[in-house]
């Protein structure tokens, strides 16, 4: 397991907390809650050695998004397809 | 998205489409939060120690495994045909639904609760949505106080109310929880919801092949899967995996009062149907429903018919 935190700018706050997906094999559990600014990620994952690539998926997908949110991640080996949707589908939620 | 209720923006000709395979809505489908709220009176969910109080387990991450905000346990309030209830869905998903000290302290917790509510004279009605393997191995000896903890409460509540277990699937409930669906007044299962306290693989493990091949799906399905559950008696409501299904049964369950008394304790039964059974001959669901005096399960491939979509 790892633990990472990562901070993006952002823009407007989210309007209410969300919470999707579950911690069971291939995907991922993501708690967004409202912020005054920018993105903080508080990401915990089961698989080693993948920084580069959440970095890569988190930043692409942040820098879209368009909000200001404390998010915290708990991965159990989503692929970054499944990281990307269940992140839109949290965001979906808390608009 | 359905494809026979969208409206087409282009001419619509005279083909008539039928489906080709009718889609039910699938209780197993569902999340354990989705399941609980499945079954409550419309609007009246209420979640107690939801994902955002973050009481998760703290024994997982010291291991290398990755806790979930809810420890994999959904307590919710709200009504049941009107009447005040609390429902437990355990979520199969994460850890196979084993109970750790969290999870555990919850589903215990909420049925204590219930307890002392009708001891102050409140009435309530609970469920609860067992999708386990039993104790989470990480938590070992908490887990299992854990267990011996939702057991007493069981059996505390059960003096008062109908305690309704349902074992949906895909996971089942087996282990130290199987115990805990036995002790439940009534007892729900669909085909897919296995029941057991040791699963197939272990009992060929610790007593041989020759005892029991886990990898005979038919022998298995007929042994541990709910239809066979239901026509041996060890289950009182076999129903579809749909989610007015399950829900009508539930609600049935109260609205008839409740087995009574409850299975697990009519132990003259018990004693008495283990004095006909001959150890040395190997029985099967129907030989097992005969002595029981229930009646014969005439459909036998609906024993032994892996359900279809069945986890393997």
């Amino acid at each position: 397991m790892e633990q990472h935190t990562l901070t993006f700018p952002g823009g407007a706050p989210v309007a209410r907390r969300s919470h999707v997906g579950v911690v069971g094999s291939g995907d991922l559990e993501v708690l967004l809650e409202p912020a005054d600014d920018g993105v903080t990620i508080d990401l915990r994952t089961s698989v080693n050695g993948f920084d580069a690539t959440w970095t890569a998926v988190l930043e692409r997908f942040f820098s879209r998004a368009g909000i200001a949110a404390k998010v915290q991640i708990n991965d159990f080996g989503a692929t970054p397809g499944t990281v990307a949707l269940r992140l839109a589908q949290a965001v979906e939620a808390a608009k | 998205m359905n494809a026979q209720t969208d409206t087409p923006t282009g001419t619509v000709t005279d083909t008539v489409r039928t489906p080709a395979v009718v889609l039910k809505d699938a209780f197993t489908e569902l999340s354990a939060r989705e399941r609980a709220a499945s079954l409550l009176d419309e609007g009246t969910f209420r979640e107690l120690l939801g994902p955002f109080e973050r009481l998760e387990s703290p024994h997982l991450a010291p291991q290398g495994i990755v806790p979930q905000s809810d420890d994999g346990a959904v307590v919710a309030r709200g009504t049941l045909g009107g009447e005040r209830a609390v429902v437990v869905a355990l979520d199969g998903k994460f850890q196979g639904g084993g109970i750790g000290e969290v999870n555990g302290a919850k589903l215990a917790a909420a049925l204590e609760l219930a307890a002392d509510d009708w001891e102050s004279g409140k009435p309530i009605r609970p469920v609860v949505l067992l999708e386990t393997g039993g104790i989470r191995l990480q938590e070992a000896n908490l887990g299992l106080l854990a267990i011996a903890d939702i057991h007493a409460a069981i059996v505390r509540l059960r003096q008062y109310t109908p305690v309704v277990g349902v074992v949906a699937g895909m996971v089942g409930c087996f282990g130290g929880m199987g115990i805990a669906a036995g002790l439940c007044t009534d007892l729900v299962v669909t085909r897919q919801g296995r029941l057991g306290l040791n699963g197939p693989e272990v009992i060929e493990q610790e007593a041989g092949v020759e005892e029991f091949d886990s990898r005979d799906r038919a022998l298995v399905w007929a042994t541990i899967g709910g239809a066979a559950r239901a026509a041996t008696g060890l289950a009182e409501r076999l129903v579809d995996d749909d989610v007015s299904a399950v829900a009508d049964a539930v609600h049935g369950v109260f609205a008839a009062g409740g087995t009574e008394p409850p299975r697990s304790a009519r132990v003259e039964d018990a004693l008495a149907l283990l004095a006909r059974i001959d150890p040395a001959r190997r029985l099967t669901a129907r030989d097992l429903a005969e002595l029981s005096g229930l009646p014969s399960p005439t459909d036998l491939t609906a024993l032994t018919d892996e359900p279809n979509g069945a986890a393997k």
